[in-house]
């Protein structure tokens, strides 16, 4: 029984193939962020979004109004080596205490627990760590990831450190990394709220496009992409777009939209693709 | 009742005060003082010099025979004196029988060698008609096997002990009660149910002591009626009652005055409780526990499979297995408990045996499981020439109620449960491998995180300030970076990690953080944090460990600790 949380073939054959990527739009079966290891925009931006698909999710008839489920995080060892692990105090309040941390020496060990973590129905999200393109991660295991989250109705974000855009059957496909925050109102000079220039080069629903992500106030919002100087916002204007309803504020306007990959083409002409369209 | 924890419990001590002899006359045949008995007769032990008297009968006592002396002294006294040697390995025999005999009067009992019983009365004595009316029991009960008793009723074993040998006979220690305070305007301290007798030995007569009226919530209560036992009631060593002699202490109110600290130095290298006076003396108020190892032990669900035929292949152990887990199941339905730990144990021909243990996150009764979470472990059974005997232990069982088949929605999707998903990743991953984060009381990071098993209840922590920006991930050792920074202490600017040069562009701090002088070297050094952006847009906590000029080295040292988000 597939539960419908997730989109159907079938819902997706009715989805506009122009609908765009926004916030709120809810979970996909997997995801897959690409980052560097030596930042932490991976695991943030992984979070954000799960967060973002966890809150928009349509509640059943007869379910509980808090959500109590814990929340799984795999990784490898090598990933903590990477990039550490996470630190307790600076987690995102609402999963602090309900956070499962896994440890996985090799990368079979990791597939087999994200596997079992959304199999089980006790979890609310699943996020896993994995160093590079690890030769256990083909197509088949990714395949069968997928498959798994899509039959238990259980969201995977799978952060690929250092990865290589190799094949995958991830639902939607990121590249994130750091974007230079908005300023903070009291002391200008301090790193703001974490933002991120996200890509989305591969979905199964939405066109391409690129966004710059931040979180405000606990939401996920999204900003003009490929902005350099980020006006701070009035206090006035930031509680009024609190207040109004996300869909319609939310300014999405992606300013790659017509960014594509080719299937066939080798990873030269792929890389000069890329190049030509100004990619970071 | 007003009755506290400590002195809910019951305990009976019996103790055979003639055992040997009781034992010896028994053998022959004949009554107390009569035939065979008429006679003096001691039973003796061989020691390296010579003959010593174990114990003696009246006839023996009379004639001048003590307990410890050597035989040839009490042959000079009394050269008619019959010696016959002892038996201890048939008294110790015939005392595990009388243990079990005693669990008519207690759930359960426990040998107190070489002459003593332990029975738990908690909460029985109302079977009997009181407690004066369970030691009446008890006595006729020995009496007409034979044997001469002294029992006694209190709350801890040590004090039942010490009443049972020093104390009145039919001794009853129990908590002064709201209503007897009122009556008596002292206690019914120690009720001996023969209390004229003019026969009772010994001191301790029943005291009225003022200090009963708030004397409930504690042991002092009890410390005050026992006081006059002499210090022999504390089950010593032969020595320390040497030492204590010498020191002048005779009686257990005694030891209170010398002062806790001045005993505690005097036998500071004594570690074993029968060498300790304030160990044994903790343990007759109840202040600390007493393991009693009962005689009849607890029963664990057992089911095993003795095979006709040795099997060597790992399909037929898979199936005995099943076969093996359903029985369990059964067992532990039956019992309504869940497994916990289970050992599977493996007799192979040859004589060797393999045991696989396997702990759960949470009671279970569910065969399917067990069987998934074995057969991850059986992979590298070596099965010789094959195995012969199958055997499953619950060694660890907690109460699980009988419970209806989830009929939920979450069920219908056949999601497994938190508790199996964690039994499965520590099967295959390691016992440390599924952790929880849990905070700790340090004010360094990576002191202020702790990890425990994935199904603990969180400890009580105090939350974190709300204006501490603290990173994502931490690193597991903080990496040494060099920076370029206005000395002596100003804000960093530039720095290099990982090869990299990174442009700081925003910084936020100091915040410093002092060492733990109490946890760590002297020569630790301050740590100031710093929340940095880079040029592009990276977050990082850094830090500078030192400051320059104090003393605890050369030039600060930066570290990168944190990543933001």
């Amino acid at each position: 029984m597939i539960p419908d949380a997730f989109d159907t073939a079938a819902d997706l054959a009715s989805v506009s193939q122009a609908e765009r990527w926004r916030p709120g739009l809810g979970a996909v079966a997997q995801s897959e962020i690409f980052a560097s290891g030596c930042e932490g925009s991976g695991a943030g931006a992984a979070l954000a979004l799960a967060l973002d698909a966890w809150r928009s999710r349509p509640r059943a008839e007869g379910e509980e109004v808090e959500d109590r489920r814990g929340v799984v995080w795999v990784q490898t060892r090598a990933a903590v080596k990477r990039g550490g692990r996470p630190f307790r105090p600076g987690l995102p309040p609402e999963i602090r205490h309900r956070l499962i941390h896994v440890i996985a020496e090799k990368d079979e060990d990791a597939l087999f627990a994200l596997e079992e973590a959304v199999r089980c129905r006790d979890i609310a999200f699943v996020i896993g760590e994995i160093v590079g393109s690890p030769r256990a991660l083909d197509f088949t295991a990714s395949r069968r990831l997928t498959l798994a989250a899509e039959r238990h109705g259980i969201p995977l974000t799978l952060v690929r450190l250092d990865g290589t855009r190799d094949l995958s059957s991830a639902r939607q496909r990121w590249a994130v990394q750091a974007a230079p925050s908005a300023r903070p109102q009291w002391n200008r000079q301090a790193p703001g709220v974490p933002a991120w220039q996200a890509e989305l080069f591969r979905a199964r629903s939405h066109p391409p496009g690129t966004w710059r992500l931040s979180e405000d106030a606990g939401r996920l919002v999204v900003e003009r992409g490929n902005t350099p100087e980020i006006r701070p916002i009035p206090i006035r204007r930031a509680r009024h777009r609190n207040l109004v309803n996300p869909k319609i504020s939310v300014r999405a306007e992606p300013v790659e939209a017509l960014s594509f990959t080719l299937v066939g083409a080798t990873p030269e002409e792929r890389a000069a693709l890329r190049q030509a369209q100004g990619e970071r | 009742m007003g009755r506290e924890q400590g002195s809910s419990r019951r305990i009976l001590s019996i103790w055979l005060a003639a055992f040997a002899i009781d034992r010896w006359r028994l053998g022959e045949g004949c009554t107390r003082g009569e035939g065979a008995d008429a006679q003096p007769l001691v039973l003796i032990t061989e020691t390296a010099h010579g003959p010593r008297i174990q114990s003696a009968n009246i006839a023996a006592r009379n004639a001048g025979a003590r307990i410890g002396t050597m035989l040839a002294d009490a042959r000079t006294l009394c050269p008619s004196i019959v010696a016959v040697p002892a038996d201890p390995a048939g008294d110790l025999a015939e005392l595990e029988k009388l243990a079990a005999w005693a669990m008519r009067w207690g759930p359960w009992s426990a040998l107190d060698p070489p002459d003593g019983l332990l029975v738990d009365v908690t909460a029985v004595a109302h079977l009997f008609g009181g407690e004066a009316k369970l030691l009446a029991d008890v006595h006729h009960a020995f009496d007409t096997r034979g044997f001469a008793i002294r029992a006694a009723i209190a709350p801890t074993a040590g004090a039942a002990w010490a009443l049972a040998h020093y104390g009145p006979d039919r001794s009853i220690l129990a908590p002064p009660s709201p209503s007897s305070l009122r009556a008596t305007g002292g206690s019914a301290a120690i009720q001996s149910s023969e209390r004229n007798r003019p026969g009772s030995p010994r001191g301790c007569a029943p005291r009225d002591d003022g200090g009963g009226r708030d004397a409930p919530r504690d042991a002092s209560w009890m410390e005050a009626r026992l006081s006059d036992l002499p210090v022999a009631a504390l089950r010593l060593d032969d020595d320390v009652l040497t030492v204590l002699r010498r020191l002048g202490l005779k009686r257990l109110g005694e030891l209170g005055t010398v002062g806790r600290d001045a005993l505690h130095r005097r036998f500071r290298n004594r570690k074993s409780p029968a060498a300790n006076p304030l160990v044994r003396m903790d343990q007759l108020l109840g202040r600390v526990p007493e393991p009693l190892l009962p005689v009849v032990p607890r029963q664990v669900p057992l089911v095993q499979r003795r095979l006709m035929e040795p099997i060597r292949h790992r399909a037929l152990l898979d199936t005995v297995l099943g076969d093996l887990a359903a029985d369990m199941v059964r067992e532990l339905e039956g019992a309504g408990q869940g497994a916990r730990r289970l050992d599977l144990g493996l007799w192979r021909v040859d004589g060797e045996v393999a045991v696989k243990t396997l702990e759960l996150a949470a009671a279970t009764r569910d065969a399917a499981h067990i069987v998934r979470l074995f057969g991850e472990k059986l992979d590298d059974i070596d099965a010789g020439f094959g195995i012969e005997l199958v055997r499953l232990r619950a060694s660890w069982a907690e109460p699980l109620p009988a419970n209806q088949a989830d009929i939920e929605a979450a069920a219908q999707r056949h999601g497994t449960s938190l508790a199996a998903f964690v039994d499965r990743l520590t099967t295959r991953l390691g016992p440390k491998a599924v952790r929880r984060p849990v905070l700790k009381g340090s004010h360094l990071p990576e002191r202020s995180q702790g990890w425990q098993p994935a199904l603990d209840p969180e400890p009580p922590s105090q939350e974190s300030l709300r204006f501490h920006a603290r990173p994502l991930k931490l690193l597991d050792r903080a990496e040494a970076i060099a920076v370029l920074y206005a000395t002596p202490d100003g804000l960093p600017q530039r720095f290099r990690w990982r090869g990299e040069v990174h442009e700081i562009a925003r910084v936020e701090g100091p915040e410093r953080i002092a060492p733990e002088w109490w946890r760590e070297r002297g020569t630790a050094r301050l740590r100031d944090y710093y929340r940095i952006e880079d040029d592009t847009g990276r977050r990082y906590w850094i830090y500078r460990y030192g400051i320059a000029g104090d003393g605890r080295g050369g030039a600060p040292e930066w570290f990168l600790q944190g990543l933001y988000a």
